[in-house]
């Protein structure tokens, strides 16, 4: 993985620079079921297209934000600032 | 022998230079390269072939062949045509026993041709499978590219440079040159980097020139790494260029490895570049143009040319090189045999397309060029010159031409057209198998010269077109590369603490903690230091302890979604322990929590885990997006932890503030000056004693240690500290616990609140408080005085049912005591366990609680 990422703030930057947390995913809701709560914690869609995705600038400004990749081309379609309090967590 | 000076040589004839070359004492002039020097002095022999051990000298005297690999001052294979001379280098020969003369195992090449079929040592060396290690030791020595000095240590420093470019310009050719001048014109920010090192210093306008420096490849996002001998630099550009050109390609007939066989571009090099008379009579066969070219300079200098054989007129049947002592002596073409001591032989070029198939370009077959050629570039990647096919004419020579003798079509791996279509016949039959299984291409010159024989060979023997055949896979580098380069100078930042110095004055052995530099002991005997806490008064730097603000009107709920615990009740001055846990349960840290006022909160976290733990919470309330902003100042604040029974007179010495046990009590915090220092004073107790926890500004930290001192406190280590802790039953999160262990586990099950609305972990937790957990972690007590290691299996009926995480021997509690995880039903105080030690299974119990002071009245005092 050598491709360039887009921070909301300081522009384009080798992806090395960043944390990858992973796809955006669902967190449920109060009293999950142990079925709800574990395909939460421990699965993936990891699809091979486009996905949203969490991205932290690490050893840049620090910047949590969303990126719509395509894991296939490694393509980044689109970076997102979060909106707070509508975000799933992954 | 050199000619009389002419124009445009690159040598300066006023500048001797002299060097070792396989012993013997050799002399050039400055602009040589070590190849060509050797060469002027009648070397002729510079290595000897991969499997057969066969003499090889100059063939195309630019950097792609492996004919010129040798050990230049301990480095091993250096291509000595493109290296520059230099003054008392030592050049030697490498994969040789004896001499590059004389070489013992070239009498592989005398019998071995029956026994070493192609593919040999994937079928024979396997029974008996015991003597493997000798086969080996015979196998790595006999074959091989040159030894490495195991113990040379550092001989280079090599360093990594991050650049960017507009315009990145891979290639001095005139397609280069050109294109690189073009993209000058309308900016800056144009690069030029080429294999060459005669371009260093070329002058074009606007552009900076690199060289000689290698583009070893093209990755996503426009990133190609450039070999400059000991600088990597890693080039982002928004263009990349690739004028790259074309490689000469040799043609396969027998005898086509002898010395005295080369290619036009290394004739026409050494005649030019170098002023040097190649040979006395030379033949010339060529596929292309390039042959009557060469053999105009060749007449020029002085060699006979009594013919020039063009393929494309002729087709012979027969092509043989035949010699004597490893030398071509003449050219036998259908039975007409012409004498010669240089045999110029040209198969055409082939674009060098290697980066831009890397890149991400399709290869074709172009069967009017009769090469392959990039097509479809992808964006941001251009090709310019005769990369693309521009300028090539048509080439289509014997893909192998008849007669006797070996008829090598791979050089670097002494694979030839016997091996190829015996592999074809074995039913290899696809190009990517075939590669494999002969190693044809597989090489240092990576298919540089024998890609296109290999598929031209394949071609005629399947029957298949060029075009259906497609080539092999292009990987990088492109060109060999020092290991050494890849890897960069070994540079691993130490954090050290404000008080870092002292400690070492103090001689305390340092150890690394994480990232950290930490004192393990200040002397031989760490129950020293643990004693004198226990009894009196020590001083330990703890300020590797992450420490974290967290402040803002909602500051207090964010905590609350973060941990188990409850923080809305707590008042302002007082401290909480809390364990961070994930949403799947598991522990992840742990620390304290400290309200400082309504919407201040002082956290801190274990040494290793801060930058983890602020991210974390920095992740969260991005998701939340609650009001509080989270600052990470383990940097700016230094903390050391003062303890033993003393600690409160000597604190109460360095303040006006009153600490005394009524006005300060545990589990308080309190802003108070210690010796003049802004001090954030914490009443806890890690190590078990009365003890308090003194935040403070970094800068004041050798100053307030010293402090610390000059009262009585004795320094203890890393190691006194596992000692105190494990006294008192302490988990150390990562230590104890892993990334199976959740809060019911590890024996804190009065940690969580599952009241609370909502916290990271909890769904997990309620259903961990509803399951009996499998294991525990529990304290144990050896029933002898031996010591297990940390890991050590718990056995239980002859079978390993649990592990030790952590066992020190303990003066306090008069036994060696520890940490472990034990099966649920093995969990019960006073439990007898076994504990393999050495081998031997000793007696343990199970001690709930902790071993020494269990009510905690010493710290609570």
């Amino acid at each position: 993985m050598s491709f360039l990422l887009s921070c909301p703030f300081c522009g384009p930057r080798p992806v090395d620079e960043y944390a990858y947390f992973g796809e955006v995913t669902k967190r449920p809701g109060p009293s999950p079921t142990l079925r709800e709560l574990t395909d939460y914690v421990y699965f993936r869609d990891n699809v091979a297209g486009v996905q949203r995705e969490w991205w932290q600038h690490r050893s840049g400004c620090g910047e949590w934000f969303l990126a719509e990749r395509d894991t296939r081309t490694n393509e980044v379609l689109e970076v997102i600032l979060p909106e707070p309090g509508r975000n799933s967590p992954a | 022998m050199r000619l009389e000076p002419r124009s445009g040589e690159r040598i300066d004839r006023s500048k001797p230079v002299s060097f070792s070359f396989a012993g013997w004492k050799v002399a050039g002039f400055e602009g040589d390269t070590l190849g060509s020097a050797a060469f002027a002095a009648g070397k002729r022999v510079f290595s000897r072939s991969f499997k057969y051990h066969r003499p090889r000298g100059l063939l195309c005297c630019s950097g792609h062949c492996p004919n010129c690999l040798m050990t230049v001052d301990g480095v091993p294979n250096v291509r000595v045509c493109t290296e520059p001379i230099r003054e008392g280098a030592v050049v030697e020969g490498q994969n040789v026993r004896w001499s590059l003369d004389f070489d013992f195992m070239s009498v592989t090449d005398k019998v071995g041709g029956p026994f070493t079929p192609v593919g040999f040592y994937y079928r024979t060396f396997i029974r008996p499978r015991r003597l493997w290690p000798f086969y080996e030791k015979f196998l790595r020595s006999a074959a091989g590219l040159g030894e490495l000095d195991e113990h040379a240590g550092y001989s280079r420093r090599y360093d990594t440079e991050h650049r960017k470019a507009r315009v990145l310009v891979v290639g001095g050719g005139p397609a280069g040159r050109a294109a690189a001048l073009a993209a000058a014109a309308s900016g800056d920010g144009v690069v030029l980097v080429d294999e060459d090192a005669s371009l260093n210093g070329m002058q074009l306008d606007g552009v900076e020139v690199l060289a000689p420096a290698r583009a070893l490849g093209i990755w996503e996002g426009g990133l190609v790494p450039v070999d400059a001998g000991t600088v990597l630099y890693r080039f982002r550009a928004a263009r990349i260029i690739v004028a790259t050109g074309a490689i000469e390609q040799p043609l396969v007939f027998p005898g086509n490895d002898l010395i005295g066989v080369m290619l036009p571009g290394g004739v026409r090099r050494l005649v030019n570049d170098f002023s040097i008379k190649p040979g006395n009579r030379a033949i010339v066969v060529a596929a292309d143009d390039e042959g009557f070219e060469v053999a105009d300079d060749l007449s020029e200098a002085g060699v006979a040319v009594p013919r020039v054989i063009d393929l494309r007129e002729t087709r012979p049947r027969e092509l043989v090189a035949q010699g004597g002592k490893g030398r071509v002596r003449r050219l036998v073409v259908d039975g007409e045999s012409f004498d010669c001591d240089l045999l110029v032989a040209s198969g055409g070029r082939q674009p060098a397309y290697s980066l831009l198939a890397q890149a991400g370009a399709r290869i074709e077959f172009d069967s009017e060029l009769g090469v392959f050629v990039p097509t479809e570039l992808p964006s941001g990647v251009e090709a310019v010159g005769s990369v693309t096919g521009d300028g090539l004419g048509k080439v289509d020579p014997e893909p192998a031409y008849g007669g006797k003798g070996k008829c090598f079509v791979c050089v670097c791996e002494d694979v030839t057209t016997k091996d190829m279509k015996r592999a074809i016949a074995e039913g290899f039959d696809s190009i990517e198998l075939a590669k494999r299984y002969t190693t044809t291409t597989m090489g240092p010159c990576q298919g540089k010269l024998c890609h296109l024989p290999s598929i031209r060979l394949y071609s005629k023997e399947t029957r298949v077109y060029e075009a259906a055949i497609g080539t092999t896979t292009a990987r990088p580098p492109w060109a060999p590369v020092e290991l050494g380069l890849l890897a960069g100078r070994e540079l691993t930042p130490a954090r050290r603490t404000s008080m870092h110095w002292s400690h070492a004055e103090a001689g305390a052995t340092i150890q690394w903690a994480g990232p950290w530099k930490r004192p393990y002991a200040y002397g031989e005997k760490p129950e020293d230091e643990v004693r004198a806490v226990h009894e009196s008064l020590g001083v330990i730097d703890v300020s590797t302890l992450g420490k974290l603000f967290v402040e803002g009107p909602e500051a207090v709920a964010l905590l609350e979604r973060l941990y188990p615990n409850r923080f809305g009740d707590m008042k302002s001055g007082r401290i909480r322990y809390g364990v961070l846990t994930s949403d799947a349960g598991r522990i992840m840290d742990d620390g304290t929590i400290a309200r400082l006022a309504d919407d201040l909160y002082y956290v801190t976290t274990t040494s290793t885990g801060a930058d983890a733990v602020t991210a974390w919470f920095e992740w969260w309330n991005a998701v939340w997006g609650y009001e509080a902003e989270i600052v990470n100042v383990t940097g700016a604040i230094a903390a050391v932890n003062l303890a033993g029974p003393q600690s409160r007179d000597a604190l109460q010495r360095l303040t006006e503030a009153d600490v005394s046990a009524e006005a300060f009590k545990y589990l308080d915090a309190q802003e108070i000056d210690v010796a003049g220092v802004p001090t954030l004073a914490l009443r806890i107790g890690f190590v078990g004693e009365l003890g308090y926890e003194l935040h403070f500004p970094s800068p004041a930290g050798e100053y307030l240690w010293g402090q610390l001192v000059a009262e009585g406190a004795r320094p203890f280590g890393l190691e006194p500290q596992r000692i105190l802790r494990l006294e008192k039953g302490h988990v150390i999160v990562g230590q104890d616990t892993d990334s199976e262990s959740n809060l019911y586990s590890a024996g804190m099950s009065w940690l969580p609140k599952l009241d609370k609305d909502d916290f990271v972990g909890k769904y997990a937790l309620e259903h961990f408080a509803e399951r009996e957990e499998k294991e525990r972690l529990v304290g144990f007590t050896m029933e002898e005085d031996v010591l297990p290691a940390e890991g050590a299996q718990i056995v239980v009926e002859g079978f390993p049912a649990g592990r030790v995480t952590s066992a020190r021997r303990s003066e306090a509690v008069g036994s060696v005591i520890g940490l472990a995880w034990v099966p649920t039903d093995r969990a019960k105080n006073g439990t007898r366990v076994e504990i393999r030690v050495d081998r031997l299974l000793r007696g343990a119990r199970v001690t709930h609680g902790a071993f020494f002071d269990s009510a905690g009245q010493r710290m609570r005092s």
